[in-house]
């Protein structure tokens, strides 16, 4: 074997390729490199973390005054799962509502709405158990070459839903975010989810992340375009562009944990469709055979055993 | 006289063995055969300690898997074939094994260019996929030159990712189409420039700006796919007003003048690909993952979004013929299903 000689130590090539210390402590620094099965940010780092762009995100100074809703006393969970190993942020691709009610000669319209109630449920869930960040993928980019009929039909649901829903977000401190592109969305249904999100904006028990018209790539993409533009203005030059920048302008930079500890796909589709692109790097991910309407929590709870037996090695070695 | 008898009874058993792989891959030829595949070797180590024996053996045992995986690809008919080497995140562990992987990936690149290795049977072009200024210079230099004398193989291509990540590829990405668009303003001629700034891009008046414009255009072929392009302009029938009204996040102010703005060069999603390590190949048909870990690892996030991905059980050197097979048949199985919808939002 030849010898070989190192010019770049290991420990030097970390620091090269760590050189610019990240502009942000941000949620992948925190929960990554550290690599802690706890998956705990220490505290220190967050209040001297500075914040995005983003007016959403909530600041540790106001957190006395979020309403995180009613808070009963921690709750038993199944056997099986332990609360130090929980995720803080799950993702889930809810999929497999055509197909339910193809299966049952119904419609596809009593497909989504039977999916509608299996969300409501995982959000009860995610509530109860003390998950912080729920993202779901409600509609693609890619969904809007579906029959207009079915299009309109989810374009209406999601209004009904919000609107039905937005008062028990209220009560219970969920805070409603909507990712994606929505310059396509119906007037209406726009003016509802600025209204939502501002209505909730300080709520901090949960937060329910809808992906609607979203794309990963469209997210990365975007991010690419603000950064450009703060490079023609001269915010930020060239060589400055890394990966917190990036992190900073995605659409994810409304929530603390942007990025999914745990992605769930239910319908046995091993994919991941454009979904979260960037913020699923490390992301576990978990695929259910069962359809969305027919997951509920005891599927839940068995991606969630998964998750906690799983180890996070980010690359390195435990 | 038994010995000499041995060896040549082995010999044949091998020969029927191949013989056999062959007529097995000319059957599931019938279907669909995927053009790229790619790989996370993953479990080496866990290899190793199943056998008791040191790390270094399971590599070596894994270096012998990557072989024999790359064998029967290539005879399926599999072109592009991408293995995920060696991560910036693993730069993290102990400086021994580091060492030690650095150590191996100079020794195999060098095995590579020997005569008689499948880069030469199969007749395959090498690329070193990943922010290769990381690596040590030894190693840098061997891969270089593997790829310099590999360039001119045409039959099949074989990506190794070593110091890659796909957070380093966007980034990376991003960057060069900045500098490459700031070169191309900076060569027009100044009253061009001024022209497509008045007309276009009345922010934009410094020579070194660079301006974002028609992501609209770009997302309708490179975002979702060129069958998007149809949706996309069905949906924005009228006017350019109703473009410029319509486009995401109000990217576009004015469509008016883009005549002249098309002349003025700025960064599009295609030349954000275009600058990507891995613009050399199509995206993956499918990825598969050794030791059923089921995570992407900040491997190949970009070319992945709608690709199959399979995580088998077994350890990356105890990964197989058979699972090869499996994932060639799920892959198939899903092909219909995937084409359909491709032709339907062709056909939309």
């Amino acid at each position: 074997m030849l010898s070989l000689r190192l010019p770049i130590p290991s420990e030097s090539v970390l620091a090269s390729v760590m050189q610019r210390p990240p502009r942000f402590l941000n949620a992948r620094n925190q929960t990554h490199l550290f690599c802690s099965p706890t998956l705990s940010e220490p505290k220190a780092l967050q209040s001297s973390t500075p914040q995005a762009t983003a007016a959403d995100v909530v600041t540790r100074e106001e957190e006395e005054e979020l309403n995180d809703g009613t808070t009963p006393p921690e709750e038993e969970l199944p056997e099986g799962l332990r609360r130090e190993l929980m995720p803080k942020h799950v993702a889930v691709i809810m999929d497999g509502n055509g197909r339910w009610a193809r299966q049952r000669g119904l419609p596809p319209g009593a497909g989504h709405r039977a999916g509608v109630e299996s969300l409501k449920a995982l959000v009860e869930l995610c509530w109860r158990w003390e998950i912080r960040v729920l993202t779901v993928f409600a509609f693609s980019y890619d969904n809007w070459i579906r029959p207009k009929v079915e299009v309109e039909f989810l374009m209406s649901l999601f209004e009904n839903v919000i609107q039905s829903e937005l008062d028990k977000f209220a009560r219970e401190g969920i805070r409603i975010s909507v990712i994606g592109d929505w310059s396509r969305l119906p007037e209406s249904l726009q003016a509802l989810i600025r209204d939502a999100e501002e209505k909730t904006r300080k709520h901090s028990r949960l937060q329910l992340i809808v992906a609607v018209s979203y794309s990963g790539k469209y997210d990365v993409v975007q991010a690419c375009k603000s950064i450009a533009n703060k490079v023609k203005d001269g915010i930020v030059q060239v060589d400055d562009i890394d990966e917190g920048l990036i992190e900073q302008e995605l659409e994810t930079n409304c929530t603390e944990f942007p990025y999914p500890d745990l992605l769930i796909r239910t319908s046995g589709e091993l994919r991941v469709s454009n979904f979260l692109l960037w913020q699923l790097a490390y992301t576990e991910l978990f695929f259910a055979p069962d359809l969305w309407p027919d997951f509920g929590k005891d599927e839940f709870v068995e991606a969630l055993v998964s998750f906690q037996e799983r180890q996070r090695r980010y690359g390195g070695r435990k | 006289m038994e010995k000499i008898g041995g060896g040549r009874t082995s010999e044949l058993f091998g020969g029927f063995v191949t013989f056999l792989r062959k007529c097995l891959f000319k059957v599931i030829s019938v279907g669909p055969i995927p053009n790229h595949i790619a790989f996370i070797m993953d479990g080496n180590r866990r290899y190793a300690k199943k056998k008791n024996s040191a790390t270094v053996t399971g590599h070596r045992a894994g270096y012998s898997s990557l072989m024999s995986l790359l064998t029967y690809c290539y005879e399926l008919g599999v072109t592009y074939v991408t293995v995920y080497a060696f991560s910036i995140d693993n730069f993290r562990r102990s400086p021994d094994e580091v060492k030690y992987l650095m150590d191996l990936m100079l020794e195999k690149i060098e095995g590579l260019l020997k005569q008689g290795n499948i880069i030469n049977q199969y007749g395959i072009k090498v690329h070193f996929i990943g922010n290769l200024k990381l690596l040590s210079e030894p190693v840098r230099l061997a891969a270089e030159k593997a790829m310099k004398a590999t360039a001119n193989n045409k039959k099949a291509v074989l990506l190794v990712c070593v110091a890659y990540t796909s957070y380093d590829e966007i980034v990376h990405a991003v960057q060069d189409s900045c500098k490459s668009k700031r070169k191309e303003i900076q060569m027009l001629p100044g009253s061009l420039v001024r022209r497509g700034a008045s007309e276009g891009f009345r922010e934009h008046e410094k020579i070194n700006d660079l301006a974002i414009h028609d992501i609209q255009e770009s997302c309708k072929d490179r975002l979702h796919g060129s069958e998007a392009r149809h949706l996309l302009e069905g949906s924005f029938e009228n006017s350019s007003a109703d473009v410029a009204t319509k486009t995401p996040n109000g990217l576009i102010e004015e469509v008016e003048g883009c005549e002249m703005q098309r002349k003025v060069p700025s960064i599009e999603l295609a030349d954000v690909e275009e600058h990507m390590y891995m613009a050399v190949a199509p995206d993956p048909d499918i990825l598969i993952r050794s030791s059923g870990e089921t995570r992407l690892s900040n491997f190949l996030l970009w070319q992945t979004t709608t690709c199959p991905l399979y995580s088998p059980a077994a350890l990356w050197p105890e990964l197989g013929l058979w699972h090869l097979v499996w994932a060639v048949l799920n892959f198939q199985r899903s092909y219909r299903y995937l084409e359909t919808k491709r032709k339907k939002m062709r056909e939309d």
